[in-house]
């Protein structure tokens, strides 16, 4: 794909700036890595904060026509397996588009802040997102905020860094959103993220956004990161990646998301099911799946990367599932991958075995994350 | 000792029949800071072309390719406990394998450090 034809954020003469790989991710020209290199990135984050642009994540405002929150609430329950009405004003909760197959469209977060639903949805997903809600919430209005852009925040130190400016996120604690002006700019924090680390993300005016960004890359804990660093945080994490850990194909349950899934709209509940495909979803909470998202430690330092076989035996005749992520995890100091497996293969410390290069490398189930959570609760 | 370089960014000092091979400064930089090396077993005999060893960096992995004919005569072993090395000396301590050459008509192929250089812009 040619450079050209790419759609930029509004940070991009920031990232070429400060020596940013510009590589083609969802349409947009993004920085894989800076000067520093992933590595470098990745075990900065981990120690002291890492500032990431994520603007070409879509942001989206559901209101209800009639103004009432709870009604926008409902309405995208329709859409989505978790609770929305029961969430708290200023509070956020991850959830999934499902299919009607009980696949996933995408998945996403969603805040109830004050008279509205603000949802930030993947960037590759984010059009027909945008074309499901409006076209199946009748009762709301959908509005892409394409004048905000978006940073992450994230790593041990991102609450000093951006209480220096906002004293007040000292009070946040995980998944909490509260609007504050930055450096003069309105805009909405939370205080989550991607990394497994503490943090924040900030979604700032796009006018505002370089000089928001200049001012938090002036503290000495801040450096910029790049994609590359994201997806081996996030893989460290335990945190799956759309269109590579979970897509149209593979269900919340298979995914081991049922955790986001809750009680009032399972089985029995008080808004039990309502939501696309929640017939197959429900019945696999109650009955069980047969394949399973797991951690998964490959032996030595290769890593084992998307599409490699996982097999039960050292021979590689009987196969049992495959890797969707793996890559070297800087933190571990060795490769980490997650994959699916049939439900047999599940348990903590299976052995199994990966087919690399017409070898067999002895893998083990782990449990994730691979590196403890940072997060403040 | 004469020096070559490939389209594949990769070098090749020459010595009489044998060659160590490398990557270029170029590709280090390109890659990233590796995170494992894997040299085919010593004894394999190689086309030009064929693959001899595996780079990895966090990101994705890369083949090394033999850039001629011959048998690999050793891997560098501290590459497995420092892959590292590949990023930081690539043309140096860096260096991947050693190959006796079997056919040196191909080396006439390959280019100097100014053809490089000019091939990489």
């Amino acid at each position: 794909m040619s450079t050209d034809s790419l759609l930029h954020t509004p940070l991009y003469n920031l990232h070429v700036d400060a020596g940013g790989k510009m590589v083609p991710f969802a349409g947009y020209a993004m920085p894989l890595q800076y000067a520093d290199g992933i590595m470098a990135e990745h075990r900065h984050t981990r120690q002291h904060a890492g500032l990431f642009d994520v603007s070409h994540m879509g942001q989206v405002r559901l209101r209800a026509r009639s103004g009432d929150v709870d009604t926008a609430a409902l309405a995208l329950e329709r859409l989505v397996p978790a609770d929305i009405l029961a969430l708290k004003n200023g509070r956020q909760r991850y959830t999934q588009f499902t299919t009607q197959t009980g696949g996933m469209f995408d998945d996403l977060m969603v805040t109830r802040l004050d008279d509205e639903l603000l949802l930030v949805v993947n960037a590759a997903c984010k059009e027909a997102d945008i074309a499901r809600l409006t076209a199946e919430l009748t009762e709301c209005v959908t509005e892409p905020l394409s004048d905000r852009s978006l940073l992450a925040l994230q790593g041990p130190e991102a609450e000093l860094v951006l209480a220096a400016l906002v004293p007040d996120v000292k009070d946040m604690v995980f998944m909490d959103v509260r609007a504050f002006d930055v450096d003069g700019a309105p805009c909405i924090i939370s205080r989550s993220g991607y990394t497994g680390e503490d943090g924040f993300e900030i979604s700032v005016p796009s006018s505002d956004v370089e000089r928001v960004a200049r001012k938090l890359l002036e503290h000495p804990s801040v450096k910029l990161i790049g994609l590359g660093a994201r997806d081996s945080l996030r893989l460290e994490g335990g945190l799956c990646l759309y269109g590579v850990d979970i897509d149209e194909t593979t269900t919340l349950v298979e995914a081991s998301l049922e955790w986001s899934v809750q009680k009032s709209r399972r089985a029995g509940g008080k808004r039990e099911g309502g939501f696309p495909g929640a017939d197959i979803i429900l019945r696999q909470l109650e009955q069980g799946v047969g394949r399973r998202r797991v951690g998964l430690s490959p032996e030595g330092r290769a890593p084992v990367r998307h599409g490699t076989k996982l097999y039960a035996d050292e021979a590689l005749t009987q196969q049992v599932g495959h890797i969707a992520s793996g890559a070297f995890g800087p933190t571990v100091g060795a490769p980490v991958a997650m994959g699916y497996v049939d439900s047999a293969y599940t348990a903590l410390k299976t052995s199994l075995f990966a087919e690399l290069r017409g070898r067999a490398v002895p893998v083990t189930v782990a449990a994730l994350p691979f590196v403890p959570a940072g997060f403040k609760r | 000792m004469t020096l070559y370089f490939t389209k594949e960014h990769e070098w090749l000092r020459v010595d009489g029949d044998s060659a160590v091979v490398g990557i270029t400064r170029h590709a280090a930089d390109e890659l990233g800071e590796l995170v494992f090396v894997e040299v085919h077993q010593t004894g394999t005999v190689a086309s030009a072309g064929d693959a001899v060893a595996v780079v990895e960096s966090v990101k994705a992995a890369s083949d090394i390719y033999a850039p001629v004919d011959g048998e690999i005569l050793e891997g560098n072993a501290a590459l497995s406990d420092d892959p590292a090395r590949v990023s930081s000396d690539p043309e140096g301590e860096g260096w991947i394998l050693k190959l006796r050459i079997s056919n040196p008509e191909q080396l006439s192929a390959l280019m100097d450090a100014d053809a490089y250089a000019a091939f990489i812009g």
